[in-house]
């Protein structure tokens, strides 16, 4: 297809700067790939399962090499991802409800106001519930986004409980006809046993008011982020069933590689990435352009 | 826990260990692979732990093995022994200017807790030193970035200066010292917006700051759950404003927060505090020590060390 290619093509420019395709190559291709936070148990499972392929195929060349590497990257990535969808779980009549959960400071609050305004532009009727009534400021944060993208917020006074402000966003949504409801919620940790519980909480009440809600439970994480990051989709998938995951930050120099070890363990698809703090830094996942930035640290 | 810690680790490979003379060739291979994989696994930079694990087995090569001990219990009191050293031995108290005001600067990545350490900084002072600090507002790039700070202010009850976000960081960093010096603050802290340390039209700004107001404490921000790009931000943060201290966040969470050690390699800075939680006296001394037990897993060893 014309997206692999591409990606062959990004990967030729990379095998280019080699000279020779040695146990040296191998050596540096899991550095880096530890380097990305893909885990080490992971980085050297890839480096095998790579070298085997090259053996396998009784590579000789450069040329050879790369191509039997480009194409046991994507099968890899391939296998990991059966039946996933990286669309977005649209209800089929009446309100769709996005859940943003996530730890302290990941970008949930930016990313609704990001996809906000992505689907008002779409000319959907959209509504915002500020559902993180501890942190200070939140409320306000969200309001701003609300302003600026023009849609609706439901909010109470700091520190209301939040599942009564899920509920009247969640009722709003229903009797007044709109299309999309993001719901904010407050950075936790995923070891916070009492936080946790508030979550699975809010998201009992928004499946009493419509059965097939949330329609996505959307984690957030930090690309900066290391092995924690796994430990995060776990605990995050147990309490709310996430339906899959935004990898925000990609603009710095984090690779956001242990994406690939919650996509192996846990089947978790990424659906969204951040790319910068303003409304239109969001793009939707390109497993190409993830894959080839994770090799990014090769290019000199 | 999702990680073998080196207490796991190491009672697996110490079972085939007898104490004997000298810590050989193959129990050195042995036990440094089982750090060198515990390392990488609490998240320190692949490079700092080439460097360390080199530094260790240097020292270990030949060592004698203390009476008491068997060769990876040796290994293991060595790289405790090290880890507390790399980590800067003892606690690092905070700057203090001769005269009035002493500033401190909050500089870091975005999300990474600057604002709610300004707070509990601030809050920490007022408490143990009878401090009247004032926080200044100068991020004016985030939505609602200054009511989060004047809600964190009135909570702790520790006044804000803010012009609002269409005035200039830097006129409003030089207003707030003006107003600290009319009213005799002892501390003044600037709480910073969150900027990539790749951004250089961000990081000039935060050099500016410097230039104008001498702080005395520049304090780097960083999340205890990063990973291995912790380094590129330490670094891309020191280079530019020669940081003089780091605080460790969100270390109430389940990280072993390897970041602290690639932190403290690559910039040579104390790490000052950590940050244990949301609430404003959740800040807490950093101890190199405790710190380093946690990276590697080895509470539980370093106690049957000493009962053997
Ligand atoms: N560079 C960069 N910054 C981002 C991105 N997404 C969010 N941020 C910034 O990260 C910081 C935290 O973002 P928030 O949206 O407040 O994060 P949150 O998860 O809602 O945080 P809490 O509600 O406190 O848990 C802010 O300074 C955002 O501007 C991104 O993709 N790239
Ligand atoms: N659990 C926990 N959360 C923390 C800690 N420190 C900060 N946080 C949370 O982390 C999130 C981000 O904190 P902020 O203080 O807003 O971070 P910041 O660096 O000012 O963020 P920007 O201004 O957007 O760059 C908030 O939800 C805080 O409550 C900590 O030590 N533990
Ligand atoms: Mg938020
Ligand atoms: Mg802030």
């Amino acid at each position: 297809s014309k997206s692999r290619s591409t990606f062959g093509e990004k990967l030729n420019r990379l095998f280019a700067n080699f000279r020779s395709v040695d146990e040296d190559f191998f050596d540096d291709l899991e550095d880096t790939l530890i380097e990305s936070d893909v885990g080490f148990d992971m980085a050297v499972n890839l480096t095998d399962q790579l070298r085997e392929e090259v053996k396998l195929q009784n590579a000789k060349n450069r040329e050879d090499v790369q191509n039997v590497i480009i194409q046991k990257m994507i099968d890899i990535y391939d296998q990991a991802g059966n039946d996933e969808s990286t669309k977005i779980n649209m209800a089929e009549n009446g309100p769709t409800v996005i859940l943003f959960v996530g730890v302290n400071g990941v970008g949930k609050t930016t990313t609704i106001g990001k996809m906000a305004d992505k689907y008002k532009k779409d000319g959907k009727k959209v509504l915002l519930a500020a559902a993180d009534t501890f942190r200070a400021g939140a409320i306000e944060q969200l309001d701003e986004w609300a302003k600026r993208d023009q849609v609706d917020i439901v909010k109470k006074p700091e520190k209301s409980d939040p599942s009564a402000v899920v509920y009247e966003a969640v009722h709003k949504a229903k009797e007044e006809d709109y299309d999309v409801l993001f719901v904010d919620t407050a950075g936790r940790l995923q070891n916070k046993v009492n936080l946790m519980n508030e979550l699975s909480k809010m998201k009992k009440v928004l499946t009493r008011e419509i059965p097939e809600a949330p329609h996505e439970v959307l984690l957030v994480l930090d690309a900066t982020t290391g092995q924690n990051a796994l430990n995060q989709a776990k605990l995050f998938k147990e309490t709310t069933d996430v339906t899959g995951i935004i990898l925000t930050k990609l603009d710095g120099t984090a690779k956001g590689g242990i994406v690939l070890a919650i996509r192996n363990e846990l089947h978790l698809p990424v659906k969204y990435v951040g790319l910068g703090e303003k409304v239109s830094d969001l793009s939707k996942f390109d497993a190409n352009d993830y894959v080839y930035g994770l090799f990014k640290g090769l290019i000199k | 826990m999702a990680f073998e810690g080196l207490t796991e680790r190491l009672q697996k490979a110490m079972r085939n260990l007898r104490g004997k003379g000298k810590v050989s060739e193959s129990d050195l291979r042995k036990t440094m692979r089982e750090i060198r994989l515990a390392l990488l696994e609490a998240d320190v930079n692949f490079s700092v732990v080439r460097k360390f694990v080199k530094t260790v087995q240097e020292r270990a090569k030949g060592a004698d093995v203390l009476e008491g001990l068997n060769p990876a219990q040796q290994i293991v009191k060595i790289v405790d022994e090290e880890l507390t050293k790399t980590m800067g031995e003892e606690a690092t108290p905070l700057n203090k200017s001769e005269k009035i005001p002493t500033v401190i600067m909050m500089a870091g990545l975005q999300g990474a807790g600057k604002t709610t350490t300004a707070g509990k900084l601030s809050l920490k002072l007022k408490n143990e030193k009878d401090a009247r600090p004032l926080l200044i507002a100068a991020d004016i790039y985030r939505p609602a970035a200054i009511d989060q700070l004047e809600q964190v202010g009135k909570e702790i009850d520790v006044p804000v200066f803010q012009k609002g976000t269409d005035v200039d960081p830097i006129e409003i960093v030089k207003q707030g010292m003006q107003v600290a010096k009319e009213n005799h603050n002892d501390y003044v802290l600037i709480d910073t917006a969150g900027r990539l340390q790749i951004d250089e039209k961000l990081m000039d700004e935060l050099k500016n700051i410097k230039e104008l107001t001498h702080p005395d404490e520049i304090l780097l921000v960083v999340d205890a759950m990063t990973g291995q790009n912790a380094v590129n931000t330490a670094e891309g943060f020191n280079d530019a404003l020669d940081i003089t201290g780091v605080v460790l966040t969100k270390l109430d969470g389940d990280t072993r927060g390897g970041a602290a050690l690639s932190i403290r390699e690559v910039t040579q800075k104390p790490i000052k505090f950590i940050g244990q939680g949301e609430k404003m006296d959740a800040l807490d001394v950093f101890h190199p020590d405790r710190m380093a037990s946690r990276i590697l897993g080895m509470g539980d060893i370093l106690s049957l060390i000493e009962k053997t």
